[in-house]
């Protein structure tokens, strides 16, 4: 009797990588709703805050110039919320286990929906850009400011890809990792993004100081609008950096958890 | 000879309840194996032990040589799993999902495109490859699932219920696929409901029961094994009335057809009895039943 006995080929180092990175991308160009939405969305949030907020929070009609960095985050934010949708989707089908029982790093799942995720918010980031700029954006970045403004929006939006791709591995079902992911996009609201953090009351301010969003927004306003910079790099730098760990050990925790347990 | 799968003592406690309470098994390389149980006999379970999904909570399982523990990535180099959930991408195409597991299985672009249009072939969805899989039909998505377990040639290959939900045409198609892998030296590791299929496909079945293999064999064994002929009694058309079946004595026989006498089935016009040797359904009811009740066993036909 014959007998099969040959193994599967041991894979090259990032093959497992790429095809998921690849498949994450046919996911992201096949849901038509979700491209338009990324459109869409910061189009309207940009009209909204300039026509109809922007005359009233500041009649000299400045205000678009001080609330694009707000924009560009709440969108990112928005964008990369469909990675828990996503991650929890394929946790909570078969097709987990498929791969679970396949000499790969499992892992390498989750990276495809954060690298799909970062290219499809730098997408979002240029279009809110874009717009901003037709409706009397007029930043005064030299290319390396520009650079580093896009260099510290990247990391921001990996940050908050690998929370969503954590809050989906934690989630039961699509529906509740989506409802979990909502209330994170709150965040931008109490920082600096939209009207500045002395104008809130006191406990309020405290909050608005010391949460990630506020740095970030700071940091990417000082740059745009050659204002003084400070310390609120190092701060958006850390709290993206910490973010990123605690949800790669989260996640990590969660994945392993709830391998055992299928 | 080599054993493609060797457990003993697997012991697995969801919670209070012992879903494997001491199983062992012996599969030798190249046969077609069924695990066959009722629900909730721990057959998934079973079967997520041995593809390295679950750690068991004692025991030891060797798969294709390997100790599913120790070194769950060389028993992942050598087995695929088209398990009960549909394990597909229903965002891709056929073609896309059968060449990103054939990338993911170590196959270069150009024959994993190769392998993914002779599967497509072979299970008859040719004609959807282009589709994306969100709008197959449960048969289809079923054969495409399994279709994914075969883009490389595997060692060991685990069906957890793969015949479920499928039609007849497709059931009787997957049965070839079957045979012909277990020709080709595939040692395949089935689980399933139908008895039928058990009897037609598999080398050796055992039944799982609470936990632990109650009775393990070649069908013919495992018929032999109960012994005691079946009395049916069917109508003028020879569609089946009753089944009774008995423990073989003189007195079983007796006592069974008392029982028929007892019963309204025996009156209706035209109505013959005969004896027949037990079917596997009879075995497998035999060894599950919970309250093994004194023979005659009733057993009530469709």
């Amino acid at each position: 009797m014959t007998t099969i006995t040959t193994a599967r080929p041991r894979l090259g180092s990032l093959t497992a990588e790429s095809t998921f990175i690849t498949r994450s991308f046919i996911h992201s160009v096949r849901d038509v709703e979700a491209l338009l939405m990324a459109v869409v969305l910061p189009t309207m949030l940009m009209l909204m805050f300039t026509w109809i907020f922007g005359n009233a929070i500041d009649p000299t009609g400045g205000y678009v110039d001080y609330v694009v960095p707000g924009i560009i985050l709440l969108c990112a934010g928005f964008g990369a919320s469909s990675t828990a949708i996503s991650v929890s989707r394929d946790m909570t089908t078969g097709i987990i286990d498929r791969f679970r029982t396949m000499p790969i790093r499992s892992g390498a799942v989750l990276t495809g929906h954060v690298v799909a995720s970062l290219a499809r918010n730098l997408v979002a980031t240029a279009v809110v850009i874009a717009v901003a700029l037709l409706v009397g954006f007029r930043p005064v970045a030299t290319p390396v400011e520009w650079a580093m403004v896009f260099g510290i929006i990247a990391l921001y939006i990996l940050a908050i890809t690998y929370l969503f791709a954590a809050i989906g591995l934690a989630a039961s079902t699509p529906e509740a990792a989506s409802g979990y992911g909502f209330i994170l996009l709150f965040l931008p609201y109490v920082s600096s993004a939209f009207v500045p953090v002395e104008t809130m009351p006191g406990w309020l301010q405290w909050i608005a100081e010391n949460q990630p969003i506020t740095p970030v927004i700071e940091t990417i306003r000082a740059l745009l609008m050659d204002a003084p910079l400070g310390d609120s790099a190092g701060w958006a730098i850390g709290w993206c950096l910490g973010i990123i760990a605690a949800s790669v050990l989260w996640g990590g925790w969660l994945f392993r958890r709830k391998a055992g347990r299928r | 000879m080599t054993l493609a799968i060797d457990a003993r003592g697997l012991r697995k406690r969801f919670g209070r309840t012992d879903v494997l309470a001491g199983l062992d098994l012996a599969v030798p390389a190249g046969t077609v194996f069924a695990l066959l149980g009722p629900n909730g006999a721990g057959k998934t379970t079973t079967i997520n032990i041995l593809t390295t999904l679950v750690r068991p909570d004692a025991g030891t399982a060797h798969v294709a040589g390997f100790d599913v523990v120790d070194r769950p990535e060389e028993v992942k180099r050598r087995i695929a799993l088209t398990g009960q959930s549909a394990a597909v991408d229903e965002v891709l195409t056929g073609t896309e999902n059968l060449v990103m597991l054939g990338r993911l299985s170590g196959l270069d672009r150009r024959r994993a495109h190769e392998r993914a249009a002779r599967l497509l072939e072979r299970f008859d969805l040719t004609d959807a490859a282009g589709r994306r899989v969100g709008t197959y039909s449960g048969g289809m998505r079923r054969r495409l699932d399994l279709a994914l377990s075969l883009i490389v040639d595997v060692p060991v290959l685990f069906l957890d219920e793969p015949t479920t939900g499928l039609d007849t045409r497709s059931r009787q198609e997957l049965w070839n696929v079957i045979r012909s892998l277990a020709g080709a030296g595939t040692t395949v590791f089935l689980t399933t409901q139908y008895l039928e299929e058990a009897d037609r496909l598999a080398d050796r079945i055992a039944v799982l029961d609470r936990g632990r293999i109650a009775a393990e064999g070649t069908a013919e064994e495992l018929k032999s094994r109960i012994g005691g002929d079946v009395v049916e009694l069917r109508d003028a058309d020879g569609a089946l009335l009753l089944e009774l079946a008995t423990d073989g004595t003189v007195h079983g026989l007796r006592t069974a057809i008392d029982e028929l006498d007892r019963t309204s089935a025996a009156a209706v016009d035209g109505a013959t009895v005969s004896i027949r040797r037990p079917s596997l359904d009879d075995v497998f009811l035999a060894i599950t039943a919970r309250d093994a009740a004194s023979a005659p066993t009733l057993i009530e036909s469709k």
